[in-house]
């Protein structure tokens, strides 16, 4: 296939899944559409680890943490009278905080030493929101986070939230696309692949990991508190260590270090569980075992599999044509 | 002619041993210095720890008179020293034109600038000029990952040479290399140092290469300095005879 | 005074539990780069074994045998067969979610299949105290304690003193030299998952009296047998077991003298500063970085 070719089915895809993201809740029931909106807010958070881990090659287990700051910011400021959008301003900048100091020990150490660090972080950032009662509501957490009015306009309905998560939620996507296509993206891969390298090259490592965390865990405090409104209770065992597993699964399992994969990753972790419910009690079983079985069969996850496809139609294709030109050049030997 | 890289009495240690033993040289400006040795000889670990790759234990390295000992590879390579690693260090997932991007972008602008700016930080006309320098012009677009051995191996040269440095050094660029290649690899790198004057240090084991290449040799041994002068002087020294072939 | 070397005691008992399961942790690490995330679900499900075993009327020490053949079988090589073996040449990090997922299905299939409620479980040791010069020692505790650190002398002395634990060294340190040696490295590769799974398999026997069968037990504990595999050192078993019964002695008086609500904060500080300020634990060697 063309680049050409590739470049139509990537617009064609878009335009369809964008056409039923914004028209086929409208025909949803309630629940559906809650789980519609679920699926927007992690995909945010995803998307922030995906930058992360899958770009720039840095292991976090934290970033359900940062989803929990996140939600906590809003429903404490919301529920103290100030609005949503100051509150996920705040978010934004404390966890963009907070990440850019965690990646300091990503400085120090790799792989799975960073894993287990941010796996610390993870579980005292749990206690912190489980223990402090006077911030957090304790084990009780803070329930009836108010849903904001956007421009006056009321987001009760699940509907208008929906739109709301769905819109900003364009807005990430936009902006992380243009910061991996920037030089950034660049060096962030360039870190990845090869640290030293990229080092030799000018190419200032250590700034470059510290923005890594910071942005991605932004982007985990955006979507906590998006999560706090639209679920209206926040309380601790939501941002346990489980949390920052399902969300690392949601970007290998996806496909990471591709744009699309933290799309896909949240779709599988947030929507597959609901269509597998008719299997009750059966239905994490079988979802874990369906995790197991696609990273054997594909470790770059499902976009992985499409991405492997292509390549191999292209390579296809080319050796194709390099064997008809050969056979051509000998076909004019005398 | 003035010394761009000053190195004094340098000295690395890994535990007990002396890697690199009290080196001391100069290079000078617009001339290609070769470094040869034997295996061990700690040639490169010399350039890692010339490079801050490495911290020396003592001594001191001075890029126009100043020091520059334990600054980070990446501000050195902001002076204008650029490097290539012994085994070949390229960006396979990235194509051969990102691959060159790279190599100079962070040459453009501050780290906002990069951000929000263009998506090739305006380079990709210098790109594709070093693309069609290294005659790889027709594999611009393809992965690096894709090309073969020899190819990879200009990219990695042309890599060292997309940010415009004053000072190359080369680590062994010439290892498993084919002869065309070989001689495309000497063509360019004379040219560059003709055309653009940059200044060369290439370690070495490819004899035929350095005595072709390099205005003035040194022979590294143990650690050591062991002789340094012209090409055919050094053909001639026991010494450095000796040191290679063994008692 | 008393009271101190109680917990202390108690300490070093819960501390030898995670020191078992951190060797086996540290064992799949070194041998295979295998970063288990289901460790602590392979000490929850053993004692399922066993219970099921029971529930035939077998008698007690045959059920535990059955559980370790089991435990050995499942977690050990159809573990490293099913999972590990197909994806190692993937690297590291989609095995760790793999077994991620592997963690879920263990626990969710115990609740389902077996009980989502508590199960009590037969001890080894009566419940009561015993007394020494004014320290009362559980029973419990004390056969906790003398088993586990008996398993770890026996593991030490196959490891150092007999040709085959050399030959799993070889195969853990330099797979290709010693594939050159006519190390058999596969089998030896094997053979740490089979340890493992009894030692999972041995932490489930002396822990379930204690917690009772429940298929959340591997949650808590698998932490603890990470954080003790990285306080230790992460390359070595005198590492682990080091680790182990420091964090359980840690754990213990922090719960007593600290607070109970940041108990839990206490092992995680301590694995961060461990891994920030001595990466290669308290027992590893400092190495230098190689470019």
């Amino acid at each position: 296939m063309t680049a050409k070719g590739r470049n139509f089915l990537g617009l064609l895809g878009l335009a369809v899944a964008v056409a039923f993201l914004i028209f086929a809740p409208l025909s949803f029931h309630r629940y559906g559409i809650y789980i519609l909106s679920q699926w927007a807010v992690m995909t945010i958070a995803a998307i922030g680890l995906n930058l992360t881990l899958g770009y720039a090659g840095q292991v976090s287990l934290a970033q359900g943490a940062f989803v929990g700051i996140g939600a906590y910011s809003a429903a404490i400021l919301t529920t103290h009278g100030w609005p949503l959008i100051a509150a996920i301003v705040l978010a934004l900048a404390l966890c963009f905080a907070i990440g850019w100091l965690l990646g300091y020990p990503a400085l120090r150490v790799q792989h799975h030493y960073l894993a287990f660090v941010t796996l610390a972080f993870s579980t005292l950032a749990f206690l912190v929101f489980r223990n402090e009662l006077w911030l957090t509501g304790g084990t009780e957490g803070i329930d009836s986070v108010p849903r904001p009015s956007i421009f006056g306009l009321s987001t009760t309905s699940h509907l208008r939230y929906y739109y709301f998560c769905l819109f900003v939620l364009a807005l990430v996507a936009l902006a992380v696309l243009g910061l991996v296509r920037s030089p950034w993206g660049r060096a962030f891969v360039a870190l990845r692949e090869n640290p030293i390298r990229a080092m030799s090259l000018g190419v200032d490592t250590r700034r470059y990991v510290l923005m890594a965390f910071a942005i991605g865990s932004a982007l985990g405090g955006l979507s906590g508190a998006l999560y706090a409104p639209l679920v209206g209770l926040v309380e601790p065992p939501a941002f346990a260590l489980t949390l920052s597993f399902n969300l690392l699964m949601m970007v290998i399992v996806g496909g990471s270090g591709y744009f699309v994969g933290p799309f896909v990753g949240a779709m599988t972790a947030v929507l597959l569980p609901e269509w597998l419910r008719f299997l009750e009690s059966y239905y994490l079983i079988l979802y874990a075992l369906l995790v197991m079985a696609l990273l054997i069969y594909s470790p770059t996850g499902l976009v992985g599999i499409i991405d492997r496809f292509l390549v191999h139609r292209r390579t296809k294709a080319a050796s194709a044509a390099r064997a008809a030109l050969g056979a051509s050049i000998e076909a004019k030997a005398p | 002619m003035t010394a761009v890289l000053e190195v004094a009495n340098l000295r690395k240690r890994f535990g007990g041993v002396a890697a690199v033993d009290g080196v001391s040289f100069e290079v000078r400006e617009g001339e290609i210095l070769g470094i040869i040795g034997p295996n061990g000889s700690g040639k490169s670990t010399l350039f890692n720890c010339i490079l801050g790759q490495l911290p020396p234990s003592e001594g001191e390295v001075r890029l126009d008179g100043r020091v520059t000992t334990r600054m980070r590879p990446c501000d050195l390579n902001r002076l204008g020293v650029s490097r290539t690693f012994q085994l070949l260090q390229i960006f396979p997932k990235l194509s051969v034109r990102d691959n060159l991007i790279l190599a100079a972008q962070e040459h453009q602008g501050t780290m906002l600038s990069r951000l929000f700016g263009r998506r090739d930080a305006g380079l990709t006309e210098a790109a594709d000029q070093m693309v069609a320098f290294f005659k790889l012009d027709h594999l611009a677009d393809e992965l690096a990952g894709g090309l073969s051995y020899g190819q990879q191996k200009l990219l990695d040269a042309a890599m060292a040479f997309m940010s415009g440095p004053r000072l190359v050094l080369l680590d062994e660029p010439a290892g498993g290399v084919n002869l065309t290649m070989l001689a495309n690899l000497k063509d360019r790198l004379k040219a560059f140092n003709k055309e653009r004057g940059a200044t060369f240090v290439v370690i070495e084991h490819n004899m035929e290469f350095v005595m072709s290449l390099c205005s003035r040799v040194l022979v590294l041994a143990e650690g050591k300095v062991l002789a340094e002068g012209l090409p055919a002087e050094l053909r001639a020294n026991p010494a450095v005879i000796e040191a290679y072939l063994g008692r | 005074m008393a009271n101190f070397i109680a917990l202390v005691i108690a300490g070093l008992a819960t501390g030898a539990l995670y020191a078992l399961v951190a060797i086996g942790f540290t064992l799949l690490w070194q041998t295979s780069q295998t970063i288990n995330f289901a460790q602590g679900e392979f000490v929850m499900l053993p004692a399922f074994f066993m219970l099921a075993a029971m529930n035939f009327h077998l008698p007690f020490w045959a059920a535990i045998l059955i559980g370790l053949a089991l435990s050995m079988t499942i977690l050990g090589c159809a573990f490293k067969k099913l999972l590990v073996d197909p994806m190692l040449k993937h690297g590291v990090l989609p095995l760790a979610i793999a077994t991620m997922a592997l963690s879920t299905f263990l626990k969710e299939s115990v609740k389902t299949f077996y009980s989502a409620e508590a199960s009590p479980f037969p001890s080894l040791a009566p419940d009561a105290d015993l007394h020494i010069l004014g320290v009362a020692v559980s029973w419990q505790n004390l056969a906790v304690l003398v088993v586990a650190l008996a398993a770890m002398v026996a593991l030490q002395a196959l490891l150092n003193r007999t040709r085959l634990g050399r030959q799993m060294q070889a195969a853990a340190q330099n797979p290709t030299a010693a594939r050159i040696l006519g190390v058999p490295v596969e089998r030896m590769i094997l053979l740490t998952f089979l340890i493992n799974g009894a030692l999972v398999a041995l932490a489930s026997l002396l822990i379930s009296p204690i917690y009772l069968a429940k298929f959340t037990n591997g949650e808590t504990l698998g932490l603890a047998a990470f954080v003790a595999a990285i306080v230790g050192g992460y390359n070595q078993i005198r590492g682990a077991i080091v680790g182990g019964l420091l964090l359980g002695v840690v754990d213990n008086l922090s719960a007593a003298y600290v607070s109970t609500q940041y108990r839990g904060a206490i092992p995680m500080a301590l694995l961060i500063a461990i891994i920030l300020f001595k990466p290669n634990g308290l027992l590893g060697r400092a190495e230098e970085r190689t470019v």
